[in-house]
């Protein structure tokens, strides 16, 4: 019996050993990484793990943590999983280092539209882009005559259709939980309608024509939408598109895989991938553009930083891109876009091109405001002139109190 | 008991209570009279994104936090008096609306509106936890010997249960076409959403409360009712007392003790509502004091957090527990003042 599982321990080290094989040098220092839990950066922090020492945490809470645990002398973390909007706390506080030298020592597989510069210097290395862009029911529209929405006129319009059709009910999908995911949708509309947020001086501009324009279109969509709609989020929106229950959502690219997952979808090649509908004629798609990628931390010794990096980069390589190639877009070499990131790539390309997501300290405060105060205007407790002032009033209070406002 | 061992016996928990309660009150109070600002300038940033195949860069005005040499954050930390209080309670909002008689626009600030749905939730679902708590202690009571034990289980169930899982199934079994939905939907053949306006959401709310904290009530009446003077409830039967007179003058005096007890905890750990609104995600219509702190406290994607209205709006609601608890605390007081004589 001791033989024997002896003998089994035996063959599972040398199956690690093997395993390491993968990597193209044997890590020695230990690597910790935080970053988000979907499926990208599993993809990628396994493929970091094949250099053993790694240990990597995938928490959905990451955005918390990262700020207080990269400030801390040594850093709980090596490496960091950002986004374009998570990452604006640690530049802020200085935690993380500048990647120049790392990336002319190990970084020659990287291609140049990777590189995330900050007032010149490389900060962050990214490895994919998500935006939010319209997914729809390519059988259904077929079988009603319907052409690909380009505008949220058009969305509404297939809408009705669907629902007079007596298809569905709620033929539309939207992320417009309270909170973040409804501040997101205003944060995609206001410039797609030509708005902005602020003033130079840092006060808010949403109380606006442009800012009522961007309220009412959101509030246009409550009539093809589920009633419970303010407590719908990406996943929610997910399982009804999965469940047949929606035919149009503007939804992030990374959830297109799940459409096709024979496991949990009935509509398995049925959801078409198109670029995010425009507020109006002319503009840019109304969405807004994210990265995500991998940050290393300051407070690390340089060897440390040195190995931390060479294990990302062993976990951004091509081999791991091919083996993983639905699980996101990535901007890594070796990545061939198939009919899911049809939609993305429109996006991102169109012309005028949406901009990418504008975090800063300032749009931080506005969008806690936006989560907080456009529920009451959707559910018609507020006019949206109301709520504009509302907005503006709440975000004061947030921007003088985190001393951005005088 | 001498005073040197009383002490040696209190002073650890006295310890404790000073390092976890009081001191951590204590710089609460004060934070809730301060503001600490990171220093910030503007400066011109250029910050490059990833387009498809091409990068974008833009520059912008940015308005970022000041490093020392150590590369640390600098703050300043201002004494603000009442300032948070003020961006929390916003009075001159509230008086205004008095006094243009719109009741509904005090209930739009969030303060008021958390306020609103906290009391009367507490306020509410306490007669219920007696009440179906006593109901199924005087059950129990008497059914037969053999039952109780599997009875008083399943009983205590829901409040095994934690409150954050709890609150989750409810949701899962409401939410869209959750089970429960889909059965009220077959029965009734109309299109139910339970999650799609206020009233709903906090039934099914009151409903959770009283499912979780009445087996609590339950398992204390239960015991109380063991002790019950076998002597008094025979004499009463003797004079031809029913079954509701037995109730109302012997057993309720009885268990009055315990129902204090109750309603003390019970006002305490419902004034602090929170696991029903995340649960729920009632976010856009119902929304309660404790949860108000914890969006106060939660960082955005940029890292603020509302540190000094988190502490004013903490201290505000423990002023209100403080008020809730007053009368039954008072009433405790005379008890024990008049059982001394």
């Amino acid at each position: 019996m001791m033989l024997k599982k002896l003998a089994l321990a035996g063959a599972i080290s040398l199956m690690g050993t093997t395993a390491w094989s993968a990597c193209a040098f044997e890590n020695e220092t230990e690597v910790k990484i935080l970053s988000a839990g979907f499926e990208a950066w599993k993809a990628v922090t396994d493929a970091m793990a094949e250099c053993g020492n790694v240990q990597a945490e995938l928490d959905q809470e990451f955005r918390t943590k990262q700020p207080a645990a990269f400030e801390a002398n040594p850093s709980l973390y090596h490496l960091g999983g950002v986004s374009n909007g998570t990452v604006t706390p640690l530049l802020n506080a200085g935690t993380i280092r500048p990647l120049d030298d790392l990336v002319e020592k190990y970084g020659q597989n990287l291609q140049p539209n990777q590189l995330i510069r900050v007032n010149g210097q490389i900060m962050a290395i990214a490895m994919m882009v998500n935006t939010q862009h319209l997914m729809y029911r390519q059988d259904v529209f077929e079988e009603l005559g319907i052409d690909e929405p380009k505008t949220w006129d058009d969305v509404y319009a297939a809408a009705a259709k669907i629902k007079e059709s007596g298809k569905m009910d709620t033929p539309l999908g939207a992320t417009m939980k309270s909170g973040w995911n409804l501040a997101q949708e205003m944060v995609n509309m206001l410039p797609g309608h030509g708005g902005k947020f602020f003033n130079d001086d840092n006060t808010p501009a949403v109380n606006s024509a442009e800012g009522v324009a961007a309220l009412e279109t959101l509030k246009a969509a409550l009539e093809y939408t589920d009633p419970e709609v303010l407590v719908s989020d990406s996943t929610y929106v997910q399982q009804q598109f999965q469940q047949e229950k929606i035919a149009i959502a503007n939804l992030w690219a990374s959830r297109a895989g799940a459409m096709n997952d024979e496991a949990e979808s009935a509509v398995v090649g049925k959801v078409k991938m198109a670029a995010a509908p425009m507020a109006m004629e002319g503009g840019a798609p109304a969405t807004t553009l994210w990265w995500d990628g991998i940050v290393v931390a300051k407070n690390i010794t340089d060897e440390e930083a040195d190995a931390a990096f060479r294990v990302a980069m062993e976990g951004l390589d091509e081999e791991m891109v091919k083996a993983n190639n639905g699980a996101a877009i990535w901007l890594i070499k070796g990545y061939a876009p198939g009919p899911l990131a049809e939609g993305a790539i429109a996006t991102a390309t169109a012309n005028p091109a949406p901009p990418a997501y504008p975090s800063t300290t300032r749009m931080g405060l506005m969008h806690t405001a936006l989560g907080n105060e456009l529920p009451a205007f959707l559910t018609g407790e507020r006019d949206a002139q109301a709520t504009l002032v509302a907005i503006e009033e709440s975000y004061t209070t947030a921007a003088k109190e985190a001393g951005i406002l005088n | 008991m001498k005073f040197k061992t009383f002490f040696a016996f209190v002073a650890p928990s006295l310890f404790m209570m000073i390092l976890f309660i009081a001191l951590p009150l204590v710089s609460v109070l004060i934070q809730s009279f301060q503001i600490t600002q990171p220093v910030m300038t503007q400066s011109e940033v250029e910050t490059c994104t990833p387009g498809f195949l091409t990068q974008t860069c833009t520059t912008e005005l940015k308005t970022v936090p000041v490093l020392d040499e150590n590369g640390k954050t600098i703050t300043t930390t201002e004494w603000v008096g009442l300032q948070s209080y003020r961006n929390v309670l916003q009075m001159d909002k509230v008086w205004a609306a008095i006094g243009s008689n719109s009741w509904s626009e005090i209930l739009q600030i969030d303060f008021w509106k958390a306020l609103r749905f906290t009391l009367m939730y507490t306020l509410l679902t306490l007669p219920l936890v007696i009440g179906v708590g006593l109901l199924i202690a005087l059950t129990v009571n008497n059914a037969a010997k053999s039952l109780r034990g599997p009875v008083i289980f399943i009983s205590l169930l829901p409040f095994i249960i934690t409150p954050v899982v709890g609150a989750l199934s409810i949701y899962w079994l409401f939410v869209g076409d959750g089970i429960l939905t889909a059965l009220m939907e077959q029965w009734s053949g109309t299109n139910i959403s339970m999650f799609a306006q206020a009233w709903t959401i906090e039934l099914l709310m009151y409903f959770y409360r009283v499912w979780h904290v009445a087996p609590f009530a339950f398992v204390i009446f239960y015991a109380g009712l063991q002790t019950v003077n076998m002597d008094t409830l025979e004499s009463a039967v003797i004079d031809g007392a029913n079954r509701w007179e037995r109730l109302r003058h012997v057993i309720i005096p009885h268990l009055m003790p315990l129902i204090i007890f109750i309603a003390l905890i019970h006002l305490m750990d419902c004034y602090r509502v929170f696991e029903e609104i995340v649960g729920f995600r009632s976010e856009a219509y119902v929304i309660s004091l404790q949860w108000l702190t914890y969006d106060f406290l939660t960082p955005d994607d940029a890292g603020n957090r509302a540190i000094a209205r988190a502490s004013a709006s903490a201290m505000l609601t423990m002023i209100g527990i403080v008020f809730l608890l007053i009368l039954p605390l008072r009433r405790t007081w005379r008890d024990h003042k008049g059982g001394a004589h």
